[in-house]
């Protein structure tokens, strides 16, 4: 589904990760690793299209939905109203089943503004299942969950895996999910500045 | 297309959104006039198309920052990039709510406006019909130089500074023809002008949107 080859990334002409491989088939969940400001966030950011990768190639098949920090709740919206946005746009459905994947039924009517950090989260993990894309690029998921809601992201990507599609997370802690992971920190070599043809030379 | 445009359209009637905004300003600007030029009639039914163009034009371009800056902030914007909706049709539908949102009931309220600056509802009629056919344009550029200081912290100083020049093509047409038929004029095909800068906005500016949109999304 996802066949990433010889990917360098960066941001800026600043150069983050070198030579980075990997594949991920349909059933298949990969969890990048690695410290604060190693490249994970512009690597996802790559991989969904938002941004030019430095070099390399990255073959992709099927949908993607992406899912970054920033959540893209409008607080003026109720919860029910911002899924059923997305599920529009995405061409997916919107039911009320999709609400119970991380319990979110009884807030459904309640403007998202009032929502918690903990519940916006969970209304932004509900939203990649009203996409019904195949890949679910996700940067730190687990961000402000509790233990209990943790679990049901867990079993969230279970289903989706078992349903034959696949993800590709980051974290910054392990995951206990069943899931290759890979540690970035074995791609970020010492930083380079990716020179061009505006550059004036270097005396 | 048409939900992006509903939500956008949702989102300003509710509160916080900025709805009214423009019509208020607009009101303001046409009330205190009178009193900034003394009451005489005849010197208010001289200026009173110009003015009312005029008026419109920095209405629309007051709320033009918030078309993409709010979701933008919020994420929403890398979102929708990454869904299947295509950025031209981003740019569209923001663009359509926003006339939606303020060019339309600018329009519909300026022959009432124009009242009070002595100006006969006749005239008015071609006015309203001038703005329905002006103000697209004036949302439209105002979007696309949105997409062009996206990112920019305070960028309604840049972005009026580069849409104004924009402006003056819609704004001198626009004049001009309401400006004929208070001297009593046949309209003669004058708001051709008009309608072919919005027309040609319609067709150029989504893609040269898009491409901005993308370069400062990366």
């Amino acid at each position: 589904m996802l066949k990433v080859s010889n990917l360098s990334v960066g941001r800026g002409r600043i150069s983050l990760l070198n030579d980075v491989n990997f594949m991920l088939k349909a059933g298949q969940a990969l969890v990048l690793r690695g410290p604060n400001g190693v490249g994970k966030t512009t690597l996802l950011r790559c991989v969904a299209g938002l941004q030019d990768p430095l070099l390399g190639d990255i073959n992709l098949e099927g949908s993607v939905a992406y899912a970054a920090h920033a959540e893209g709740i409008k607080g003026s919206m109720s919860v029910f109203e911002n899924l059923k946005f997305w599920a529009d746009v995405y061409g997916g459905s919107m039911t009320e089943e999709v609400l119970l994947a991380y319990k979110l039924n009884d807030l459904a009517q309640r403007p998202a503004a009032n929502l918690s950090a903990g519940q916006k989260r969970r209304l932004s993990l509900t939203r990649m299942l009203v996409t019904g894309c195949d890949l679910w690029i996700m940067d730190e998921p687990t961000a402000s969950l509790d233990a209990e809601n943790i679990a049901l992201f867990y079993m969230t990507i279970d289903s989706h895996l078992q349903a034959g599609g696949a993800a590709l997370l980051s974290a910054h802690n392990d995951l206990n999910i069943n899931a290759e992971t890979l540690d970035l920190a074995q791609f970020c070599k010492a930083r380079s500045i990716v020179t061009s043809n505006f550059d004036e030379p270097l005396e | 297309m048409i939900q992006l445009f509903t939500r956008d359209v949702v989102l300003s009637v509710r509160s916080g959104g900025g709805f009214g905004l423009a019509l208020v300003f607009f009101l303001i600007l046409v009330v205190l006039m009178p009193f900034a030029l003394g009451p005489d009639q005849s010197v208010l039914a001289k200026i009173a198309p110009g003015l009312l163009w005029l008026g419109a034009l920095l209405a629309c371009l007051l709320s033009s920052d918030r078309i993409f800056g709010m979701d933008y902030e919020d994420g929403t914007l890398e979102l929708l990039a990454t869904s299947p909706l295509p950025l031209e049709s981003v740019y569209l539908a923001k663009a359509a709510a926003h006339w939606f949102t303020t060019g339309l009931p600018l329009s519909l309220a300026a022959p009432v406006f124009g009242i009070l600056l002595n100006l006969n509802l006749e005239v008015g009629g071609v006015l309203c019909l001038s703005l329905l056919l002006g103000t697209p344009a004036l949302s439209l550029i105002g979007s696309f130089g949105a997409t062009l200081t996206l990112g920019v912290r305070r960028g309604g100083l840049l972005l009026s500074l580069l849409v104004l020049p924009l402006y003056i093509p819609t704004l001198i047409f626009g004049a001009l023809t309401v400006n004929a038929a208070a001297l009593g004029k046949e309209l003669d095909g004058s708001l051709i002008p008009i309608l072919a800068i919005t027309l040609g906005a319609i067709a150029i500016l989504p893609f040269f949107s898009a491409m901005a949109l993308r370069a400062n999304l990366q």
